[in-house]
């Protein structure tokens, strides 16, 4: 009987440090998010949108970090997503399981967990220097595309292999070619678990400052991209300028910023889920 | 008799392991063929070397020769997506794609390039009540093929079939995921199918070989024990291993 006691005891206490180290974790981030809100709201106006960053923090807004991160992204995506899953799909179903695909196989995983700092110094002496790209979002979002190219891969992979052997069998038997039940049946069916690592993945580059640091995003730009050779600066690099600031004023800006990239990445997120969520009914019917 | 198939010499590989051996069989036209024996005697195996579907295992090879009207089928001048279309396939766990009736049925004949929607209505419909599945779902063709029962998607995988016009009918246990009522259907609908197709169908349940099949096969250890007509191999078989078989002494 004791035995079975200091069992249920035992099971109590084990119960009770999960719970009190995931409630740390939820105050922890309560406490961050409401200081931020706090420092944060009033400077969130329509003019905060719409201007460019000034040295009066009455007058400083981040149009020029949207428009940046936006345009740094739209490259980001269009390189990274058709690369990635075109990897993915080649690792997954084309490529000969020998020594030489395990090789990438393991390489890809290793570079998903290198430093993004690194990525940045890849970027400035391939992109800005060799290509001759310069200091530009061309070389931005290029640099990003390869940080997360290697989770896009990945997400994908995994997205794939999901894909239940007796549907592709169901198609081969009825005579399809590799490519049509690609097209076929593993994409459709892949498809939102591809989209929604993707969307992650972005979500991630969105908040990266390290490597554009590195391939040369200004900090105090007023203008916003014509092209993308011009230069630029993202949303998080207007909040890495901002806090390093001696005024408190501009603290209170950086933390403006900070709720409208928190929301941006929410959303994001959500997106990400909802997706997930609704082809999933989909396919269950 | 008239052979559809003809099986000479065949030996099978998994990479080192032999899973048939020296199979020689004919199959008949317009007729069931059933094939016996106990799990994992290679069955499903022989099955699959039909319509050339063990090409998708790494690491497999074969020898000796499948005749389908006369041509081996491994012979390089065969086009595997042409011979798929010919030799149809129904699958052990009924697996229909995750879209619409429609579409299941549809699927095959569109990536054969049939695009005129009122021929591919015509398909759907024939296909479904070839598969007697028409009645059921002709309200409902665009729902998902999820939704279905059991009974209903493997006959709607029937109907998948049936739409590329094959000739030959590969089953591998078809009724073994269904209840008694689903798996009843499926019998009917496979001695309906037997009048414009050649069927092989593998099977656990013996007494499903003795009601729908013409000829039966009995596999041991990816060996061809006996082979030959149903009656006589369920009434006198030969071989006292049959015997011991059918009469579940052992399996
Ligand atoms: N993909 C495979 N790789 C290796 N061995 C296999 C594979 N599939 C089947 N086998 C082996 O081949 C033999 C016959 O299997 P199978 O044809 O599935 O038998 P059955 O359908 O009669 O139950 C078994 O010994 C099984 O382990
Ligand atoms: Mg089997």
């Amino acid at each position: 009987m004791s035995n079975l006691k200091l069992r249920k005891l035992k099971n109590k206490i084990f119960h009770g440090l999960v719970l009190s180290s995931t409630l740390f974790a939820l105050i922890v981030l309560i406490v961050l998010l409401s200081d931020i809100v706090m420092d944060g709201y009033k400077w969130l106006s329509i003019d905060f949108f719409k201007n460019f960053t000034s040295r009066f923090p009455e007058r400083a807004g981040i149009k020029a970090g949207l428009f940046g991160s936006l345009w740094i992204i739209v490259i980001t995506a269009s390189v990274s997503f058709p690369v990635g899953v075109g990897a993915a799909l080649y690792l997954e179903e084309y490529a000969p399981k020998n020594w030489f695909t395990n090789i990438i196989q393991i390489n890809i995983s290793n570079l998903a967990g290198v430093p993004s700092i690194v990525f940045g110094i890849l970027g400035l002496g391939v992109f800005v220097n060799t290509f001759g790209f310069g200091r530009s979002i061309l070389s931005g979002g290029l640099t990003l595309a390869l940080l997360i190219l290697p989770i896009i891969i990945v997400s994908a992979q995994e997205a794939l292999r999901s894909v239940p052997k007796d549907l592709k069998h169901g198609a081969y038997a009825l005579g399809c070619t590799k490519w049509q039940v690609i097209t076929g049946v593993v994409l459709p069916y892949a498809i939102p678990g591809i989209l929604t690592g993707t969307i992650i993945s972005i979500a991630r580059a969105l908040g990266e400052t390290a490597p554009l640091i590195m391939v040369g995003a200004v900090t105090f730009a007023a203008f916003t991209p014509e092209s993308i050779f011009d230069s630029f600066t993202t949303l998080p690099m207007q909040i890495y300028s901002w806090t390093s600031r001696p005024q408190a004023d501009f603290h209170n800006l950086a933390a403006a910023a900070i709720i409208v990239l928190l929301a941006v990445l929410l959303t994001a997120n959500a997106l990400a889920v909802l997706l997930r969520d609704k082809y999933q009914d989909r396919i269950k019917g | 008799m008239n052979a559809k198939m003809e099986i000479n010499n065949l030996n099978f590989y998994y990479g080192d392991f032999k899973a048939l051996k020296d199979i020689n069989m004919k199959i008949e036209e317009n007729k069931v063929t059933a094939l016996i024996g106990p799990s994992g005697c290679g069955k499903s195996t022989f099955l699959r070397t039909l319509n050339r579907m063990n090409d998708l295992i790494e690491g497999t090879r074969h020898e000796g020769e499948i005749l389908y009207e006369g041509q081996d089928i491994y012979s390089p001048k065969v086009d595997v997506v042409e011979l798929r279309k010919k030799i149809g396939m129904v699958f052990q766990k009924p697996n229909p794609f995750p879209k619409s009736i429609y579409e299941n049925v549809a699927f095959g004949p569109k990536r054969h390039g049939i695009k005129n929607k009122a021929k591919l209505d015509e398909i759907v419909e024939k296909s479904l009540k070839g598969a007697a599945l028409w009645d059921e779902v002709k309200d409902r063709l665009n729902t998902s093929a999820w939704a279905l029962s059991g009974g209903q998607q493997q006959r709607l995988c029937i109907a998948r079939a049936l739409a590329m016009e094959p000739d030959v009918l590969l089953m591998d246990e078809p009724t073994s995921a269904l209840d008694p009522v689903a798996t009843l259907k499926i019998e009917e609908l496979i001695d309906e199918l037997k009048n414009n197709y050649t069927i092989i169908i593998v099977t656990h349940s013996m007494q499903q070989a003795g009601r729908i099949s013409d000829n039966t096969a009995f596999f041991l250890m990816g060996e061809l024990i006996e082979f030959g007509e149903t009656k006589k191999i369920f009434s006198n078989p030969s071989d006292k291993r049959t015997e011991d078989y059918i009469t579940g002494r052992f399996g």
